[in-house]
């Protein structure tokens, strides 16, 4: 347990998940998101009491970068509990792409939490394409940054959030208007 | 032209609340540089040498006096009287200040206007034929797509944060006035076999340091299809596109290194997903959006006006100013005027409060109150009674927009180079004035004929210089501004559609040595030519060794290595 926040479906609460971040130690106990290349080694073992991820009593997420080829988490995806992806740098857009295939394409229905170079001003975007929790870069204002969430009353394109794009919704909006 | 319902409204609203936002929390110190960098630049806000430089979007090409009005309010408020159009439908104003850039987006948006997605690497604005809907040569009208588009890529949540800028254009008439082949996704509009309305879709085309000519990804898309085969090619390309070297990042190098089939099985695998979902376009949707579109009260008019043909044989200067500045319209009696932004001595492009205004006023009284921008950078009444062209022509003559010249040597296509862009190499305005003012023979001009002469200040190519017939690019010589000059390459503007990239002469030139430089150039044109043989044509047949032996000869200081440094450079 940390006291660290993170947003999670548009509210601030604790981060009850501890990061291990690559080569890290993974705790002995605690719900923890672990890299990829851990999380799919530790697959290829036997379940066992050996196994550090399989053994645990708690849930196992897993974290990897925009980069990332996101199919390789498909067979499992419904025992996932949460997928996080890293932005290396705010400006690297691959992540959308990356979060919108995990929730269309694979159907995931766990947290999807964004990592890493993560700023007030793509939350919107962010959460469009699918993320529901942000661990906002720690020097930023978390608070602040939730406000982000809501730049925009309505938007033109179908995305993760709203399958239904604006123009087979528009007529109804405007009548009622 | 398209009118925002309550909807797009508030959405544009909601924008510059936003922007206001990030804009104090910047000037707080809340923000960084480097992250409100990216903010300032997808709301069209570049730092340039003198100022911040604010570009606005005129989605492809369309404007209402109204709006035009409006962008002379701005200059006069904000700027110091006057706007660049550019050569991708944009306005740019080159000395506002930053801390009251919402209060401009502000006013903006009380006309339907913004400056969303101009910059950035991002989906940027979608530019089209300026005589969309009213060309006589016209197949389907490109605008209502258009806009579609428009609406899908403003805030596309997936692809605000691409590898770098993406660019489209749509055309829809037998002559592609919109340069689709040197634009990242190039549309056409076109009926398939049955007669229903298709795109063909290119891809990986553009400028720039590698300029490269798109290519057919998609022979015939069904209409419906639009969004969902885009959001595919631009998954691909957000996915898969270079992001280590930002000279490698745009989506023609992704297509190239792929190569296209590669390229397109990628984004066939992923629109098999996309395919027949929420997106596909609904027939009503369309008829939505085209229903803003329609004709304008045209009357029912003879082809031939007297008044107009008394005019012609009367006046060799009206007749000149027809031959040039006057297009077909596809309604008897009608026709488009283009207002020359390409007078001598002034900036190409550049327009002043009181001319906006005044081009406002002749919309309103000859043009059903609209205005359209060209990637020339010209501006256009498209819907002009042929009765009505002699008085446009004469109050265009009172603002200094009526010179003779669409199409001619002295229709220079120009960014705003060094005087400007901290980007630029080198300077263009200079560059295009002293040829101007070299070429003052109308005479002369109009026996030369089509010639598209084109200037980038530097290798970024926004004055389109790969695609001028002569092409002049900006360089960085040992920290002097030189020039390189390209010959025989094509936007496609002739009507033959035959795109092609300029080859390099040799080597560059000094700022003073230009206006001479195109002159020697022009002088073996006339001396080569056939009859009626057309500059391009000349050099197609010719080739480049006459030109080169035009400039090269007599310049015995020049040295043989620095032209090989220059190629190799592009």
């Amino acid at each position: 347990m940390s006291d660290f926040k993170i947003i999670r479906d548009g509210e601030l609460v604790d981060d009850d998940w501890t990061l291990v971040p690559t080569d890290g130690d993974v705790p002995a106990t605690g719900k923890i998101i672990v890299p990829l290349k851990l999380w799919l080694s530790a697959r290829l073992l036997p379940s066992d009491s050996l196994n550090v991820l399989t053994a645990r009593q708690e849930p196992v997420g897993v974290w990897l970068d925009g980069s990332d080829d996101v199919s390789v988490l498909a067979d499992s995806i419904a025992t996932i509990p949460l997928i996080a992806i890293n932005f290396p740098k705010f400006t690297d857009g691959r992540g959308y792409s990356a979060a919108a295939l995990l929730r269309t394409r694979y159907s995931f229905k766990g947290e999807l939490r964004a990592i890493g170079d993560v700023l007030r001003d793509q939350l919107f975007y962010m959460r469009r394409v699918g993320f529901n929790e942000f661990a906002v870069r720690a020097d930023k204002d978390i608070a602040d940054a939730l406000n982000a969430l809501r730049d925009f009353s309505e938007t033109y394109q179908a995305s993760t959030i709203d399958p239904i794009p604006l123009f087979r919704r528009r007529t109804a909006l405007i009548t009622e208007a | 032209m398209y009118k925002y319902d309550a909807i797009d409204q508030k959405i544009v609203d909601e924008r510059v609340a936003q922007f206001r936002g990030q804009t104090e929390r910047f000037l707080a110190g809340q923000l960084s540089e480097e992250e409100f960098r990216p903010l300032r630049l997808q709301n069209g806000l570049y730092v340039q040498k003198h100022a911040p430089m604010l570009r606005v979007a005129i989605p492809y090409g369309q404007l209402s006096s109204k709006q035009v009005r409006m962008m002379a309010h701005i200059a006069r408020k904000y700027d110091r009287g006057y706007g660049h159009f550019t050569t991708r439908q944009n306005i740019q104003y080159n000395w506002p200040e930053l801390k009251n850039v919402p209060d401009i987006l502000a006013d903006l948006a009380t006309v339907e206007m913004h400056a969303i997605q101009t910059s950035g690497n991002c989906i940027r604005n979608t530019t089209s034929d300026q005589f969309a809907g009213v060309a006589h040569d016209e197949l389907i009208d490109p605008r209502p797509y258009a806009e579609l588009i428009r609406q899908w890529s403003t805030f596309h949540p997936e692809f605000a944060y691409l590898p770098r800028k993406f660019k489209i254009a749509i055309n829809g008439a037998a002559e592609d006035r919109a340069g689709t082949l040197f634009h990242d996704i190039g549309i056409h509009t076109i009926k398939d076999e049955g007669g229903d309305i298709a795109f063909r879709i290119l891809v990986g085309g553009g400028l720039g340091r590698t300029p490269i000519l798109g290519h057919v990804i998609h022979e015939s898309l069904p209409k419906q299809h639009l969004f969902t085969y885009l959001d595919a090619i631009l998954r691909v390309y957000n996915r898969f596109g270079r992001r280590d070297n930002m000279y490698k990042a745009r989506i023609k190098i992704l297509v190239k290194e792929l190569g296209l089939e590669k390229f397109r099985a990628e984004v066939e695998a992923e629109w098999a997903h996309l395919k027949d979902g929420p997106s596909t376009l609904t027939q009503s949707e369309i008829d939505r959006v085209a229903s803003h579109f329609i004709d304008p009260a045209y009357e029912t008019l003879p082809a031939v006006d007297t008044g107009f043909e008394h005019h012609l044989l009367e006046s060799k200067a009206f007749a000149r100013w027809v031959e040039r500045n006057v297009f077909g319209h596809k309604k008897s009696g009608y026709a488009a005027v283009t207002l020359s932004l390409k007078k001598t001595g002034a900036a190409p492009g550049d327009a002043t409060d009181t001319q906006l205004d005044a081009v406002a006023d002749l919309a309103d009284t000859f043009s059903f109150g609209e205005i359209r921008v060209s990637h020339e950078q010209n501006l256009i009444l498209a819907d002009v009674k042929k009765h009505d062209l002699f008085a446009v022509w004469q109050r265009a003559k009172t603002i200094g927009f009526a010179t003779p010249n669409i199409g001619l040597l002295t229709d220079i296509i120009s960014c705003p180079g060094g005087d400007f862009c901290s980007l630029a190499n080198a300077k263009s305005i200079p560059i295009a004035d002293a040829i101007q003012r070299r070429f003052d023979d109308l005479d002369y001009l109009f026996d030369i004929g089509d010639l598209a002469i084109n200037i980038s200040g530097c290798m970024n190519a926004c004055g389109h210089h790969h695609v001028g017939h002569i092409g002049i690019l900006g360089v960085d010589k040992h920290g002097a501004e030189f020039y390189q000059v390209t010959i025989g390459g094509n936007q496609g503007f002739n009507g033959k559609n035959d795109a092609a990239l300029g080859k390099v002469i040799g080597p560059s030139f000094a700022q003073h040595e230009m206006a001479d430089v195109i002159e020697k150039l022009i002088k073996t044109y006339v001396t080569l030519r056939h009859q009626d043989e057309l500059f391009l044509d000349t050099a197609k047949r010719v080739g480049l060794d006459p030109f080169k032996a035009s400039v090269y000869d007599k310049n015995a200081g020049k040295q043989a290595g620095h032209a090989e440094a220059e190629v190799a450079n592009v």
